[in-house]
């Protein structure tokens, strides 16, 4: 599964235009179910159990990761952009990018500490004094190679040291690894995959997949903030790394189903699973589009401990990944008992 | 010699301030093929070109070999590396930040970054006290690993941009190093008109220490400290920086010998080198600070390549500076 995560987290997909990543995904599942792409991108597939319910069931991540778009093209040949999701400026000055389907290498520079007088050293740029040099000597030279609204990517290698992953896009590449894996071994029950769009602006993508599939029980993987660095004690933490998948009882979009999340938890003691809540209410996902679409549909989130989200960084722990996977697939089996 | 396979392995290869060890191997190592002799000297890699002939006024072309870069200095209890800075350091980039730990071996890492919803009201900018390294080690592990004093660069791989541009984490000096090179590469067969020294020196990113040794070592009667200056970006001042691909620039100040900025000008004029000049009013900030005031003094300028986003992981240099560098110190150097 850290292949495949690491083959989903080098293909570039911004919201917006998640195709790149989308076709890597129909190429991987196109032989173990049926498969249709909506209007919006969403991919929505249908996987046969080896068992019929009457519950229907809605697996689904979201295939877009954070990032920027090219909003014009300055005289002297750089780019101004703007984000695309929310994206720090700490975490974008001093970064390689590439940018447009070409790929071309560019970097997010910034003034010379020499030069910056002390008030700026303390303070953070806006993110619009930001521009990205791609190497253009002027505007001439940058309109043969880039379009106004061409996506702009981190440029990040994906490494394993220690216990820890560091990848970009993790969120939520680990959500459609944990899918794709679930489809290739053949689930207990027939259940829906949902593979979303343009989460990251606004939890867009998952409303009308929600909608056009109207199911009993959704359950959505995720990669969460967890904030267990030095220097941040007790309920900051939010949650921690190498503790297991987080289940939580409410965040910024939702307060989730109490009997999913007591089963969650079963399941986990019950399995000898690490398991973990959050300790603060922060954070949202797709669960806050679904769980209100039409009548209402019950909703759990399992999201994979993950720090410096949003970032060309993320770091997860391969062990909480792998725990979190064994425990959707019991989840999606015992939630048919409900 | 190909410029930028050269810019780029020497780049590539960590050599913090005070611990340059593993890039002087490799520029060393580069240097023995104009400089058998070549060797490396209270940190500074030193070696002589060509044959020295009596009665030649010596002259060093100078090049630092460090970069800027942290050192460990704690190992907290959960297993994160806390680190001050070696040189100059934005912290404003360094939340999120991948760096590599050379401790026995490398050891990758991320600089920790506080997430948006612990920052509210917070600092804008962590102070150095607040950084700390995640590597995915316990604390019992990583001190079988490293040892407090341990240097830590950014790490990143270099790129190539459009045209002539690349980027990467060490072009300030790399780039200094890969022009005298290309100039003994140059100088290859030809006579000169000085006894030429080369000097690779370390800590400059510290004070110009590795120069200050060297130049007392040498005693020479003329040093060219090359290094990079401030090119032209959003948000530098026009008028104090020198432009990308439009040459090297020429240093003029009270600190520097008049004599030699002239001449270098004069030289780039009569061979039709691109450069540019680049004025200061005082110390410059180079080695050829320590140059100038060794033993009885030294007649010293500096010739700079124009680099943007300077101390920064992504530094941005045009090939054809490093290019004109070399030809300029070449035809500089070159005898009759």
């Amino acid at each position: 599964m850290i292949n495949l995560l690491k083959e989903l987290c080098l293909t570039d997909s911004i919201s917006g235009d998640e195709s790149a990543v989308r076709e890597m995904i129909i190429e991987k599942i196109k032989n173990f179910c049926e498969y249709k792409v909506d209007p919006l991108g969403n991919l929505i597939c249908f996987r046969k159990g080896r068992k019929t319910s009457d519950k229907k069931v809605m697996i689904c991540g979201h295939m877009d990761e954070v990032g920027f778009i090219v909003t014009g093209i300055r005289p002297d040949g750089t780019l101004a952009f703007d984000m695309v999701g929310g994206v720090d400026t700490s975490v974008t000055i001093g970064r390689q990018v590439t940018v447009g389907k070409n790929h071309l290498h560019g970097v997010i520079g910034s003034t010379a500490v020499h030069n910056l007088s002390k008030e700026q050293r303390e303070k953070m740029p806006s993110m619009k004094s930001l521009y990205i040099d791609i190497g253009a000597e002027n505007k001439e030279d940058t309109e043969k190679y880039i379009s106004l609204g061409d996506c702009v990517y981190f440029d990040s290698e994906f490494t394993e040291s220690g216990s820890h992953i560091k990848s970009k896009a993790i969120d939520d590449r680990a959500g459609c690894a944990m899918m794709i894996r679930l489809i290739q071994e053949q689930p207990e029950y027939d259940t829906y995959f949902v593979f979303n769009v343009q989460e990251e602006i606004g939890l867009r993508g998952s409303r009308v997949s929600a909608f056009s599939l109207q199911p009993d029980f959704a359950i959505v993987l995720e990669a969460t903030t967890a904030s267990d660095i030095d220097g941040v004690s007790g309920n900051k933490k939010v949650c921690s790394l190498g503790k297991g998948a987080v289940i939580s009882f409410m965040d910024r979009s939702t307060v989730y189903d109490k009997e999913l999340y007591r089963l969650a938890f079963d399941i986990a003691r019950e399995n000898g699973l690490p398991c973990q809540t959050k300790t603060m209410i922060a954070g949202g996902n797709d669960a806050g589009a679904i769980h209100i679409t039409g009548k209402g549909i019950r909703t759990i989130a399992v999201s994979v401990p993950c720090r410096y989200l949003h970032s060309a960084s993320c770091v997860i722990n391969p062990d909480d990944f792998e725990n979190s996977y064994t425990l959707v697939k019991k989840l999606s089996e015992r939630i048919h008992e409900l | 010699m190909d410029i930028k396979n050269t810019l780029f392995e020497l780049s590539e290869t960590s050599g913090a301030s005070g611990n340059e060890n593993p890039v002087s191997a490799t520029a060393l190592n580069m240097l023995k093929k104009y400089c058998p002799d070549a060797e490396i000297i209270n940190g500074n890699v030193t070696g002589r070109f060509g044959e020295f002939r009596e009665n030649l006024p010596s002259l060093i072309l100078d090049a630092h070999i460090d970069q800027i870069g942290m050192i460990v200095t704690y190992i907290t209890d959960d297993g994160f590396i806390k680190v001050g800075n070696l040189g100059g350091i934005d912290r404003r980039l360094l939340p999120a930040q991948p760096v590599v730990i050379h401790g026995k071996n490398d050891i990758k890492g991320v600089i920790c970054s506080v997430p948006p919803h612990l920052s509210d009201g917070g600092k804008d900018v962590p102070s150095f006290d607040d950084i700390a390294i995640d590597t995915g080690f316990s604390k019992s592990e990583l001190e079988n690993m490293v040892s407090l004093g341990d240097t830590v660069t950014f790490d990143v791989k270099c790129r190539e941009l459009l045209n002539k541009r690349v980027t990467g984490g060490a072009f300030d000096d790399r780039s200094g190093i890969t022009a005298i090179l290309y100039a003994l590469e140059l100088l290859s067969n030809h006579k000169t008109k000085y006894n030429v020294t080369v000097i690779f020196s370390a800590q400059e990113e510290l004070g110009e220490r590795g120069a200050k040794i060297g130049a007392f070592e040498i005693n020479p009667d003329i040093a060219l400290a090359i290094d990079v200056s401030f090119a032209y970006a959003q948000g530098e001042d026009e008028m104090k920086c020198g432009s990308l691909g439009k040459g090297a620039m020429i240093g003029i100040s009270p600190s520097l010998s008049r004599e030699i900025s002239e001449s270098l000008i004069n030289t780039a004029k009569a061979n039709s080198i691109p450069y540019q000049i680049e004025v200061m009013n005082g110390l410059t900030s180079t080695n050829a600070d320590q140059y100038s005031v060794s033993r009885d003094g030294t007649k010293a300028c500096t010739i700079s390549i124009p680099l943007r986003n300077m101390h920064t992981p992504v530094e941005v240099i045009d090939l054809n500076d490093i290019e004109f560098t070399g030809k300029l110190i070449a035809e500089f150097i070159k005898g009759d």
